[in-house]
């Protein structure tokens, strides 16, 4: 595989959809609403609990039926913390750790989405077939493109979260809440396999979309299973310890593994021209 | 010695039950400029996709350059450049990036790059706009891009198909120009797939003729003219007073002369049955005593050779 050939393609897909407002805008808002703005959101229920609200009680009582159920190093940690600060720490430390996988499977999609569909939508996908690119390179190069830029986006949010997670508990609680085993093994184990699984996922929806917006629709509904793991973590139906994390990863990477195989069979010239007309 | 850079044997591939391509055999030789012809759907498109390893044959086989296109396509690749029917250009790039981009697919060496691209910028008269984006290009201009990157690595054959038809007329003679200045000085093989017959009448050194994915002719203009074309168009000049005994004489031969003279300044216009029937003309005015000044066959062009085959008239 010539390297010159992959680092061409990555650079170039990379180059002409960050040009794209509907590929930038998932890929800076998302993370900044997410892992930026809604920390220190969080962080201030405390405050507004002892003030304005000030119904700590009724908040005690919810957060003690959900500490019953909590794992003991998740209860540990939340012991000697206010009802507010319990479930602050809860949330932030916890619940956003799902919530965190949106955002390699968002970036992944959205850039493999710009990459397959919309180079059928622009027409500027014949072009690439007539060049000397063998189909594995064209393949790896179109797959490794989004999938690092995802990893990039991931380990670059997850250090802003950790940044503003810490300030924003340390002013609130004196507290450093993170980084954890379980988060380390969330972003550098379980978002790479989740980001592949989107990708791979997208160009299978490629192949039948119209264009960006078509294959992003499609592609984009892989995000329902995630939204499964929020809601079963914040209802109280499976927490995110480390050894659940590294299941979850175990099993994304073998899903990825079979998924991809199956994916780089599919994938050659005849079959790109053919539904690229 | 074989002088064949491309070689086609029994070549046919079928899209479900359409045949775009059947058992089409024929040999390109080296540095002609090949036509291939044909309406939308003959089947010329998807030939040039059989030859560059983009489909596979259903069918059949064929060489380029001594390379069989589905067992090396990147080795063929890297020597063939192809111009497709659209563009295909990314608009979201600069005229100079998006042939850098190209140039790293075609592993050109890094320390010529930039003089290439500049000097394929200046020959398309493009050098101006090299950092502009392609989408603010005009039509004409993003078909010089497509043409400077199907040329940027110096292909050996080059696939062009339908090179000058969003063009103007200046700018479809600069490439027309490029296109034999390509063949006849660097060597380049050209296989030219037009629905322009005035051009390839022009430019090509032998053309086939493609329908509904069959060969229906292959050979030079020339030869082809002689083999479907069976009238010939000549312009007669004679006494003026001799015009009507001329008309007489011509009209008494259906077995030459097809169609009644038709008189035109002074000029009789006369529709004979093929190029021999010339000299059989000439001895009967010239037995007859018509003094002849003037016989003048007029060019029988691709065209009618295409619209003979294809069983329409002009």
């Amino acid at each position: 595989m010539k390297k010159r050939t992959l680092f061409a393609i990555m650079l170039k897909d990379l180059k002409v959809a960050i040009q794209n407002k509907g590929v930038i805008i998932p890929i800076i808002v998302l993370p900044v609403i997410l892992f930026v703005v809604l920390p220190w959101v969080l962080t201030l229920i405390p405050t507004l609990a002892g003030g304005t609200f000030g119904n700590v009680q009724s908040m005690e009582s919810q957060i003690g039926s959900l500490l019953k159920n909590m794992p003991a190093a998740l209860q540990n940690q939340l012991a000697g913390h206010s009802a507010p600060e319990q479930m602050v720490i809860f949330i932030l430390v916890y619940g956003f750790a799902p919530m965190f996988l949106i955002l390699p499977l968002m970036v992944a999609s959205v850039l493999a989405a710009d990459s397959f569909a919309g180079e059928k939508e622009r027409k500027t996908m014949e072009a690439l077939l007539y060049t000397p690119t063998s189909d594995r390179e064209l393949f790896v190069a179109k797959i490794l493109g989004p999938w690092l830029a995802a990893i990039v986006i991931s380990v670059i949010s997850f250090i802003l979260y950790t940044v503003m997670v810490d300030l924003a508990g340390w002013i609130s609680m004196r507290e450093i809440l993170l980084p954890n085993l379980m988060w380390i093994a969330l972003v550098f184990f379980v978002a790479p396999a989740t980001a592949g699984l989107s990708l791979v996922i997208m160009v299978f929806a490629s192949a039948k979309a119209q264009g960006f917006q078509d294959a992003y629709q499609t592609g984009g509904m892989v995000v329902l299973p995630l939204l499964g793991l929020v809601y079963g973590q914040i209802g109280g139906v499976m927490y995110f310890t480390v050894g659940v994390v590294l299941i979850l990863g175990f099993v994304f990477w073998v899903l990825l593994a079979g998924l991809l195989s199956l994916a780089s069979k599919k994938f050659n010239r005849e079959q790109l021209m053919i539904k690229n007309r | 010695m074989n002088n064949s850079v491309i070689q086609i044997n029994n070549l046919t591939r079928t899209f479900g039950e359409n045949k775009a391509v059947g058992s089409l055999s024929l040999e390109v030789n080296a540095g002609e400029i090949f036509g291939f012809l044909g309406h939308n759907g003959a089947g010329k498109t998807t030939t040039v996709r059989l030859l560059n390893g983009i489909y596979s044959p259903s069918s059949g086989s064929s060489q380029v350059l001594g390379i069989d296109p589905q067992k090396d396509g990147p080795a063929l690749r890297a020597q063939t450049g192809v111009l497709t029917e659209t563009p295909s250009l990314d608009e979201r790039l600069s005229g100079y990036d998006l042939l850098a981009y190209y140039a790293d697919l075609f592993t050109i060496p890094k320390d010529t790059v930039n003089d290439r691209i500049m000097s394929l910028l200046t020959e398309f008269g493009l050098e101006k706009r090299a950092k502009d984006k392609v989408g603010t290009y005009s039509k004409g201009m993003k078909q010089s891009l497509a043409l400077a990157r199907a040329l940027l690595h110096k292909p050996k054959v080059l696939f062009l198909d339908e090179p000058t038809s969003s063009l103007d007329p200046v700018a479809a003679r600069h490439v027309n120009d490029l296109i034999e200045r390509l063949t006849r000085r660097e060597g380049c093989t050209v296989f030219l797939c037009t629905h322009n017959l005035v051009e390839a009448q022009k430019l090509c050194d032998r053309v086939a003729v493609m329908q509904h994915g069959q060969l229906k002719a292959l050979g030079t203009p020339a030869d082809l003219t002689r083999q479907y074309i069976k009238r010939q168009n000549i312009e007669l000049e004679v006494e003026e007073n001799q015009i009507e005994k001329t008309n007489q004489i011509l009209v008494s031969h259906p077995d030459l002369v097809l169609r009644t003279p038709v008189l035109e300044k002074n000029m009789l216009l006369v529709t004979v049955s093929g190029r021999d029937a010339i000299p059989e003309i000439l001895t009967l005015l010239t037995v007859n005593n018509i003094s002849v000044y003037r016989l003048n066959p007029q060019e029988v062009n691709l065209e009618e050779v295409y619209f003979a085959l294809n069983g329409e008239s002009k």
